[in-house]
């Protein structure tokens, strides 16, 4: 394709090459620009398209998931599904959602959870990140480093014993308590997050440290007054990432759940264990709701704290 | 003085910490090699008193158990398939938003928003849009051959059962392949992306005045500059692949496949013998070995290979 369009231009252009090669060479630049600036406009044009192509295979889930949502059942069943709803909204459907999963209480329960958790695990992660970052001690390095080595261990590893320890041995699901402090305790302390708090901490100079010493300043105060605020904005994304956590957690307390005796249902869980039915069977616009209710909380997180979330993201590699 | 007592505090400092970790990190990791290597072990029995013997018979019993080969395999499949697949995608889409500036941040937050929600709640929403619909149940007559199939058949491909009752094994790994793709992209974007911007613009402008084609400028500058994320993301990308599990109960549930369990993978196996059965639990053990052996050779193979050919 190129190399026939070079020579028609070579062949339309070799009669003038003799009379004045000077306005050639003008020409040929122009040409050749023409050519680039063409190439560059296609180019442009399928980098979009196939950005545009990606980004609507992203959103698409999110868009049959919202859509469905307001579906009657009726139209969700057509024999050939509908791209949007034609049969009139229906947003009873919701109301359904509520009646299958108590979502009131399920998100008090979250959030409790979540809140608790996020508070107790910043104040645990400041104190030994601070520990780590100011002080001198014998066998801080080795400590330091057998504890980002236990970040290798897949989780599943711990659970195992940690289901036992807080079942058979604490008995934990015997209680409300109990069971609050089974989903609570076992997962404050997040090793990468004293980490990423640390290098923070050793980032600010030596010499604010030295002058409040000076001022007769204590460490605790120290602590809470100079590092803690400048260090604010890691806070905040391990903050948002450990409440979103909270919300996308399924694995342990639905363990806890099954053999707890007071049912303490976090979102996910009882999203997924809600009495649905058989793939193909289930009422899917009900279904649609239900996931509706428990994703778009996150999406507005996610779009009012962008930034934080994905600085947070970026540098631990973590999922929750 | 001074010193002895900062000693002190910096211990004070860390013992939440350390009496958290003491119970839930370093006590599981002894307590699990533990019961694994105990003959028969059963909880209950213990704690009613009796002593079991040393011995390997719980590992015998994970890889002799009639379905665990099946789950090794579902695991290290996906694994194969989801790994290349979503970083070769991401990488692609990573450059490309590099190299536009017109609604760049917008693209942005949209390929960045499968991260953000939970890998259970979308499962169910790929799950409505593969299934076909039988609203009588039982697997008999479909009223609807679903979202998927109509979108396909415009395409004169002929309808699938992707994960309703009876499926095949193949249908559900491809619906579980784009699942997990879909779901890891947002990751391995934003890091490739992130390095992509770390790449100092000099590089580009000497082999743009070199004439260099943008196909070898990819391949000799974008590449082996991106290379220390590639490999990040490979690894950390094999890592989450052998553990695998909530996309695919996001999907079907507890059941773990249209036909009882059959895309299982290692980690259902664990978890499936957590609770319940005291008896279960050495068994429980000897696979999050197995699991931890897997994913750290293979974490050892990936550096092995990145040090040889990631350009630092």
């Amino acid at each position: 394709m190129t190399d026939s369009i070079n020579e028609n231009e070579v062949k339309t252009e070799q009669p003038e090459e003799v009379k004045t090669p000077k306005m050639m060479a003008e020409r040929d630049v122009e040409a050749v620009s023409k050519k680039q600036l063409a190439i560059k406009i296609i180019s442009q044009i399928a980098l979009y398209l196939f950005l545009t192509v990606m980004a609507v295979i992203v959103l698409f889930p999110f868009y049959w998931m919202l859509m469905s949502s307001v579906k009657t059942k009726e139209e969700y069943d057509l024999t050939v599904p509908t791209f949007w709803p034609t049969m009139g909204l229906r947003f009873a459907t919701y109301i359904e959602a509520f009646n299958k999963i108590d979502f009131g209480r399920v998100f008090l329960n979250t959030v409790l959870v979540g809140v608790v958790s996020t508070i107790l695990s910043l104040i645990i992660t400041i104190l030994s990140a601070y520990a780590f970052a100011r002080f001198n001690f014998k066998g801080k390095n080795v400590l330091f480093a057998a504890m980002l080595a236990t970040m290798m261990i897949p989780g599943e590893l711990f659970t195992i014993t940690n289901y036992i320890t807080v079942v058979n041995n604490f008995k934990w699901a015997d209680s409300a308590v109990g069971t609050f402090s089974a989903l609570v305790i076992p997962f404050l302390v997040s090793i990468f997050y004293i980490y990423l708090l640390r290098q923070n901490f050793m980032q600010i100079p030596n010499e604010l440290y030295l002058a409040a010493k000076v001022d007769g300043t204590s460490d605790f105060k120290y602590l809470w007054k100079v590092m803690v605020p400048l260090a604010a904005p890691t806070l905040i994304s391990i903050t948002i990432l450990k409440m979103m956590g909270a919300w996308n957690t399924y694995i342990w307390p639905d363990l806890i759940l099954a053999t707890s005796e007071a049912p303490l249902e976090l979102m996910t869980v009882a999203l997924r264990n809600a009495p649905w039915g058989e793939v193909g069977a289930i009422d899917y616009p009900v279904q649609m709701a239900a996931v509706v209710i428990a994703t778009v909380p996150l999406l507005i997180v996610f779009l009012l704290f962008r930034k934080y979330i994905i600085r947070g993201v970026s540098r631990s590699g973590t999922k929750g | 003085m001074d010193k002895k007592r900062n000693q002190w505090t910096a211990w004070l400092y860390l013992l939440p910490a350390i009496v958290l970790l003491a119970i839930f990190t370093v006590w599981p990791i002894i307590n699990t090699i533990r019961m694994a290597m105990l003959e028969g072990y059963n909880l209950d029995d213990e704690m009613g008193g009796m002593a079991f013997s040393f011995g390997f018979s719980n590992f015998k019993k994970v890889i002799e158990y009639p379905t665990f080969t099946n789950r090794l395999g579902t695991t290290m499949l996906l694994t194969v398939l989801t790994v290349p697949i979503s970083t070769l995608l991401a990488l692609v889409i990573a450059v490309l938003l590099n190299s536009i500036k017109f609604v760049k941040k917008i693209f942005q937050t949209i390929f960045f928003l499968p991260y953000v929600t939970n890998s259970i709640a979308i499962g169910m929403v790929f799950a409505a849009m593969f299934a076909m619909l039988n609203p009588l149940a039982g697997g008999g007559e479909y009223v609807s051959i679903g979202l998927m199939n109509t979108i396909l058949q415009a395409f004169g491909i002929s309808p699938v059962n992707w994960i309703n009752l009876n499926a095949p094994y193949s249908a559900q790994i491809a619906v579980m392949t784009i699942y997990i793709v879909w779901n890891a992209l947002p990751f391995k974007i934003l890091i490739l992306l992130g390095g992509l911007q770390g790449v100092n613009k000099q590089y580009y402008e000497a082999a743009k005045v070199d004439g260099t084609s943008k196909w070898r400028t990819f391949w000799r500058i974008t590449v082996p500059m991106l290379s220390p994320m590639i490999a990040y993301v490979v690894i950390t990308g094999f890592i989450g692949g052998f553990k695998e599990y909530s996309s695919i109960l996001g999907v079907f549930g507890d059941s773990m496949g249209a036909n009882n369990h059959d895309v299982d993978t290692i980690v259902g196996f664990i978890y499936q013998n957590i609770a319940g059965n005291s008896s279960n639990q050495g068994r429980a053990s000897a696979a999050a070995l197995i699991l931890f052996a897997i994913i750290f050779a293979v974490t050892m193979v990936n550096m092995y290979v990145s040090k040889k050919k990631v350009h630092y």
